[in-house]
């Protein structure tokens, strides 16, 4: 595979966090390639620089050294319009009912509203929510407010979904509940997704590719793909292929 | 309102949440039985005190004598006099609505004008409001509009606190998220910033209602020719209690309407969750 079909390039990404009484080397020396329609988890320990490298990805963050670049000859992107996030926390407004927070990114751009509800109706029904799109936010779930995130991410149709570790609030049940549903969702939407988590099961479950940072600051320890079927069931962690894959991280986060 | 969400496939828990209804129902049911019931035992209490105790009337009235004074209009026109002060705390509560809300947006907007403003208004807090009195009535003379600048001048500083602290309450997640899609301060503002400082300033327009029935009432104290502050002062010289009594009833219904005014308006405008009780 040629790297100028990459999606996503990242190559050797230097951030440095600048205040008053000192700087702060927040990420290194990162460089991954992330395909069109890959499924990227990226894995390390709390405080590595993953929402960093998340944050530079969605262009909130600038870097100081090296390049990012997102969009191909083959898919243009448009990072107004071409980026949908999720966070830990689900980040309803708890005046709006659920169908009008995943229509938030479509008011914000001003899409045909019209479109935009009809389509936020099947992301509702996707996502497992249709009967609650009247409900409010506090009448569902953690959960289930997690998937309305998720259909928010979606409703503006964008190309790329930063996902910064979604389902870190959630108890450990609903989390593979979840976890299932993500792969379903993205099997179906066909988006290209990072996903940020410091779950290493998690990582090898979900990702098609693997990226492993270490801490202080963020560096590159690995990147490989993941050479699991899909679609994946649960079973699939009790295989050897998904434990050698959990145990090359493990050791390269220093944990065995 | 909440309960008709259409959720097919959640039969079950229809049916639980219409067995939570009824009983919510029954529990509201039986609370205000017991408020009314607490306050006609009071009112009872009050007149057996009285009517039992031999008590002088002068110092403290029987409810039934109190409740009396009503039906003599000609010497405290109840009527007159209640629309006086009711005009007073409106009319000192809305401007401080008015102007509290839109200070903490032009300073939400601004830091300079927030770094500059806010310990000036903070320090001009520390004056005790009421003292001001005498000196708004050399400017304004007597009237409604010193009365009105008093209330005014005592609550907009818990409106323009509350409001400006819900401005500010935004998850910095969430500016991040409409940040990608270059949503425009104006959205951030109407969408998000707005919307979500409703219940702050509800909750500071909850503690400013209090303040604006006090601060119109001294104002009527002092500087005023009509007005339940007005009226009480007048028949305080012919020791007159009961008349002092229903005026400070009177009183505290306007305080009530207008407390009940706010509650409605936040049943209206905040959903159920996001209120601060
Ligand atoms: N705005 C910031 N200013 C200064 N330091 C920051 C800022 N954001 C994050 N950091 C620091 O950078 C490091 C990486 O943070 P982050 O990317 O949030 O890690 P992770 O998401 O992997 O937990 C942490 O040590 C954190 O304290
Ligand atoms: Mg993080």
């Amino acid at each position: 595979m040629s790297t100028s079909e990459a999606f996503i390039q990242l190559d050797s990404v230097r951030k440095v966090y600048r205040s008053k009484r000192e700087d702060f080397l927040a990420v290194s020396d990162v460089t991954f390639d992330v395909q069109a329609g890959e499924l990227v988890a990226m894995v390390g320990p709390s405080g590595c620089g993953k929402t960093t490298v998340l944050k530079i990805l969605a262009g909130l963050h600038s870097h100081e050294e090296g390049t990012v670049r997102i969009g191909s000859a083959a898919d243009s992107f448009d990072a107004a319009k071409d980026i949908g996030m999720v966070f830990q926390q689900p980040l309803l407004l708890k005046w709006r009912r659920v169908i009008d927070n995943v229509l938030l990114p479509a008011e914000i751009l001003g899409l045909n509203m019209g479109e935009a509800r009809e389509r936020a109706g099947h992301l509702l029904e996707m996502v497992g929510l249709s009967g609650f799109a009247n409900s409010y936010p506090y009448e569902l779930s953690g959960g289930m407010q997690q998937r309305a995130a998720i259909a928010r991410a979606l409703v503006h149709d964008p190309k790329l979904i930063l996902m910064d570790e979604p389902f870190g609030a959630l108890d450990a049940l609903t989390r593979e509940k979840m976890n299932l549903e993500l792969l379903r969702i993205w099997g179906e939407s066909g988006k290209t997704i990072v996903f940020v988590t410091h779950g290493i099961q998690e990582a090898v479950f979900l990702g098609s590719r693997v990226v492993v940072l270490t801490a202080g600051p963020a560096r590159m320890a690995d990147n490989f793909l993941v050479d699991l079927p899909h679609p994946r069931s649960l079973d699939i962690k009790t295989t050897e292929v998904f434990g050698d894959y959990t145990r090359r991280i493990y050791k390269l986060l220093g944990m065995e | 309102m909440l309960l008709n969400v259409a959720c097919p496939p959640m039969d079950n828990n229809r049916e639980a949440g219409r067995e939570t209804a009824r009983e919510a129902g029954r529990e509201a049911f039986r609370k205000w039985v017991l408020i009314i019931v607490m306050h006609l035992v009071a009112l009872l209490a009050w007149q057996a005190w009285i009517t039992l105790g031999k008590v002088e009337p002068y110092i403290m009235p029987a409810p039934l004598d109190t409740f009396a004074t009503l039906l003599e209009y000609d010497t405290y026109r109840w009527g007159h006099n209640t629309m006086i002060t009711a005009a007073s705390v409106f009319g000192g509560f809305w401007l401080a609505v008015i102007v509290g809300v839109t200070l903490a947006v032009l300073f939400s907007w601004s830091r300079i004008l927030n770094d500059a403003f806010m310990p000036l208004i903070v320090s001009l807090n520390m004056i005790p409001k009421v003292a001001l009195g005498p000196i708004f009535i050399v400017w304004f003379s007597y009237g409604l509009g010193p009365n009105i600048l008093i209330a005014f001048s005592i609550c907009f500083l818990p409106i323009l606190i509350t409001t400006t602290r819900g401005l500010a309450d935004v998850e910095p997640e969430l500016i991040d998220l409409v940040r990608t899609l270059r949503a425009s301060r104006w959205q951030i503002f109407t969408k998000i910033q707005l919307p979500g400082a409703l219940p702050f300033i509800f909750s500071g327009m909850k503690v400013a209602v209090v303040l604006a029935v006090a601060g119109a009432i001294v104002g009527e104290f002092i500087a005023s020719e009509e007005g339940l502050g007005y009226l009480m002062m007048q028949v305080q010289v012919t020791l007159d209690t009961a008349g002092m009594f229903m005026a400070v009833l009177m009183i505290t219904a306007v305080g009530v309407a207008l407390y009940g005014i706010v509650l409605l308006l936040e049943r209206l405008l905040v959903v159920r969750d996001a209120r601060m009780e």
